[in-house]
């Protein structure tokens, strides 16, 4: 007779997938386009990154050490996927500390604070991000611009015509600076231009110009392969959008939050987001543009900040495109997509309260 | 055939492969059984014999008491050693029969009752055949068949479900008896259909069970009063719950039970059981079990109920490598023993031994809101909050967010990635939950 044996409560089997294995399969699905980034932006984007996980993970060790909690944690891989995360949002250009500033600023206040993995309200690579567009601005905006026009290999995005398009924009109009070179930094400025009762008709043709050659297929294309203007890992939308539905696939995104989100975002641009009134916008280019794309398919689904159910990662993907959108038409940033999942985290707790699955056996009786 | 299911679920490793082929073999009467007088859910049955008494095999060695109660019969002719706790599979102690087995042990059908026309029995004759047969639910619920089998006033039957899913990932034991003892089971299923007064009797048979398909194809077409529905393969396709969700369309009111909805489920065990006691005049005193996992030898076992774990390993030729678990029942709703000198019951429908490493788990770490286990749930609940509530102890928002509806399937703890202890959490809180009340109604 055995004594002694194993006492434990059911079930005895588990599924093999752990906590590990999901953060590193994101941190997977996010590889191709972090090499893209390599590629576009040179090899510094990759040391940017670098930086940025290990940053988070030491961040994540001291934050552990202090709370005499142990290294454990450590393990999981979701402080290097936050790491990750936030250097996806940084221009190629940032010296080596914005990272470094951004992953502790992630991981202490926008995880620890909370009590850790799985307590915190917003996603905390977007609390990184955001400030350090707050702190840094000129740093995280203005700085987007040079790699895109230094870098011979990526020059193919800002073609000659809107770059004299531009020039004569930024030149005539006497804004405090250029502020960006990200396609949605343009349009934003184009649309400046063409609110402005004091503009010029030069003015306001070159705008439309700008307007139209942004929206060309040909732009388009480029925008949708990677050879853009814009933060590290937001160049290619084609990468993202292969990595997402990676994750879709495995079910570790869940895909109703990014397709509505990416869906609203395409028929309200549509709708509102043109200059010559309603169906003027270009879907196409509001949707593989800034960083929707990342946003939609790695931000959003955060499986802590998001909500439970199907319906309430609909109804979130939802309300954060709408707000994009709104932002990005009627707001004073061209890019919206990190305030409006930040908005909608704040959201979640209050979606999860009153969508819930249907439950069994309460159903009318007829 | 269309593949019937229900909302939710998952899909653990199988397993049936281990012996799925190995047929029906009887067990041998060993020398010393012990026989638990609580078999069943509800109240423990009163002893009928005393230390030394001589047992005849098929005597009834235990009486109900209560409603929900059922009858112990001995398995085998001998002498009592003796009536008192010992170990029990399900309770942990248990007052038992403990009874040395005669070496002439042969069986005498004196106290046999067998129905002179078993065509003729009327439901409430069935009904006391059954009960003092000491019939229970075989799937594992154990719960007693005669209390189920007449419904109550003002409610009635419309249809009867046989329950052949056999969900549980390992267990095999009800897919051999529909191989091997099917007109067992379709006789046993006209008793109940008559007992219960249904309409209509369905039998369900999960669609990894080819064979059992072909073989109850071939045995339900042409009779109009049953009929064949292939199930999903999906966990826990069997639950009742779902099943009669899957077959009829019906939910079963939460805190109802399936004959709000005229449904009565019936394990095809239990089918078989009531056909030996009609027919035979046998009490349940035996039941098929699949033995499998880390032994030398798998089986599917008819063992005299009980027959220590033990004797059953060793007669397989011993445990293969060191033992970790050793579980009674499947590995999703299983109930890990601590040794294996544990006798086998009548709702004993597996033994599944798992290895040293098969029996370590991971450590427990933060939930991550991943909202798988909301997904899985079968009743549509959020386990991770009620799991969560009943760590913090709030078991009044435990219950409001719907912890006594939880049917325990194990569902969210197999999936969740943080490996959480969902389902224990829960029961936690559901006894928490019902004994207040009970505390409540008693003041
Ligand atoms: S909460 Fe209960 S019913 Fe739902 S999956 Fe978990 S154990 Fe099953
Ligand atoms: S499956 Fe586990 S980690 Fe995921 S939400 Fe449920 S309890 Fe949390």
């Amino acid at each position: 007779m055995i004594q002694n044996l194993r006492l434990s409560s059911s079930p005895h089997v588990k599924d093999p997938t752990t906590t590990r294995r999901i953060m590193l399969l994101v941190i997977a699905a996010l590889v191709p386009s972090a090499a893209a980034s390599i590629l576009f932006f040179g090899y510094y984007s990759g040391i940017l990154m670098l930086t940025g996980t290990i940053s988070a993970i030491a961040a994540e060790a001291i934050a552990e050490i202090l709370r005499k909690r142990g290294l454990k944690s450590l393990t999981d891989g979701s402080a290097a996927l936050t790491g990750l995360l936030l250097s996806f949002n940084l221009p190629a250009s940032v010296p080596i500390w914005v990272p470094v500033i951004g992953a502790f600023v992630s991981i202490w206040f926008g995880k620890m604070v909370f009590g850790g993995l799985g307590h915190n309200i917003f996603n905390p690579a977007l609390i990184g991000r955001a400030f350090l567009v707050a702190a840094y601005p000129t740093l995280m905006t203005a700085s987007w611009i040079s790699p895109v026009l230094t870098n011979s290999t990526a020059s193919g995005f800002i073609n000659d015509k809107l770059r004299t398009n531009i020039e004569s924009v930024v030149s005539s109009e006497e804004l405090d600076a250029m502020t960006s070179a990200t396609p949605l930094g343009l349009l934003k400025d184009a649309r400046r231009v063409l609110s402005n009762p004091a503009s010029t008709d030069l003015q306001k043709d070159k705008a439309r110009g700008s307007i139209q050659t942004l929206y060309s297929w040909e732009t388009i294309k480029n925008m949708f392969l990677g050879n853009t203007g814009g933060s590290l890992g937001e160049t290619s939308a084609l990468l993202l959008l292969i990595g997402g539905l990676f994750l879709c696939a495995l079910k570790i995104v869940n895909w109703r939050m990014p397709f509505s989100f990416i869906g609203v975002v395409f028929i309200l641009t549509w709708l509102i987001g043109g200059t010559n009134g309603f169906f003027s916008g270009n879907p196409f280019f509001s949707v593989v543009s800034g960083g929707l794309m990342l946003g939609a398919f790695f931000m959003a689904t955060d499986m802590v900040t998001s909500p439970m159910t199907d319906k309430g990662q609909i109804l979130f993907g939802l309300c954060a495109g709408f707000l994009v959108v709104i932002i990005r038409t009627y707001g004073g940033y061209p890019e919206g997509v990190c305030y409006s999942i930040l908005i909608m985290n704040a959201f979640t707790p209050l979606i999860d309260r009153f969508i819930r699955p249907k439950k069994f056996g309460i159903q009318e009786v007829k | 055939m269309r593949k019937l299911t229900f909302k939710g679920g998952i899909h653990p490793p199988e397993k049936k492969e281990l012996s799925e082929n190995e047929s029906i073999i009887e067990f041998p009467v060993r020398p010393e059984i012990s026989v638990p007088l609580l078999q069943q859910l509800g109240a423990p049955s009163k002893p009928l014999v005393k230390k030394g008494d001589p047992v005849k095999k098929g005597q009834m060695i235990g009486e109900a008491q209560g409603f929900i109660s059922a009858n112990v019969h001995s398995p085998v002719s001998g002498k009592v050693k003796d009536v008192d706790y010992t170990n029990h599979p399900v309770t942990g102690r248990g007052i038992s029969v403990t009874i040395l087995t005669e070496s002439n042990n042969t069986p005498t059908s004196d106290d046999y009752f067998k129905a002179e026309d078993p065509e003729k029995l009327s439901p409430q004759e069935i009904a006391d055949i059954a009960k003092n047969s000491g019939i229970v639910g075989m799937g594992g619920a154990s719960f007693p068949t005669h209390v189920k089998l007449i419904p109550p006033k003002g409610k009635n039957y419309e249809s009867l479900i046989l329950n052949g899913a056999e969900c549980e990932p390992y267990l095999t034991a009800d897919y051999r008896l529909m191989l091997e003892k099917p007109e067992k089971i379709l006789l046993g299923a006209k008793l109940m259909m008559k007992a219960c007064l249904a309409k209509k009797t369905f039998i369900a048979i999960e669609s990894n069970k080819p064979e059992a398909v072909r073989e109850w194809e071939k045995l339900t077409s042409g009779e109009d009063w049953i009929e064949l529905k292939v199930m999903k393969t999906k966990y826990p396709q069997g639950a009742e719950k779902q099943l009669i969700n899957a077959i009829t369309g019906k939910e079963v009111p939460s805190g109802g039970l399936p004959v709000d909805v005229g449904v009565l489920v019936q394990n095809v065990g239990t089918a078989a059981a009531l056909y030996d006691a009609v027919y035979s005049g046998e009490p349940l005193i035996k039941r098929v079990t699949t033995v499998t996992g880390a032994v030398k030898r798998r089986a599917n076992l008819l063992v005299p109920v009980g027959t220590y774990v033990s004797d059953i390993i060793e007669f397989l030729g011993g445990y293969l490598g060191e033992p970790g678990k050793v579980i009674f029942g499947g590995p999703m709703m299983g109930v890990s023993q601590r040794t294996d000198g544990v006798p086998v019951i009548k709702s004993t429908s597996g033994i599944l031994v798992l290895s040293k490493t098969e029996s370590t788990e991971k450590p427990q770490t933060n939930c991550i809101r991943c909202s798988r286990c909301v997904t899985v749930c079968p009743i549509g609940l959020m386990p991770y909050e009620i799991a969560a509530r009943s760590e913090t102890g709030d078991l009044e928002t435990a219950g409001s967010v719907g912890a006594l509806d939880c049917i325990e399937c194990g569902s969210c703890s197999f999936i969740c990635p943080a490996r959480r202890d969902l389902v224990q959490l829960i029961r936690l809180a559901k006894n928490k939950i019902i004994a207040k009340k009970k505390r409540g109604a008693q003041k």
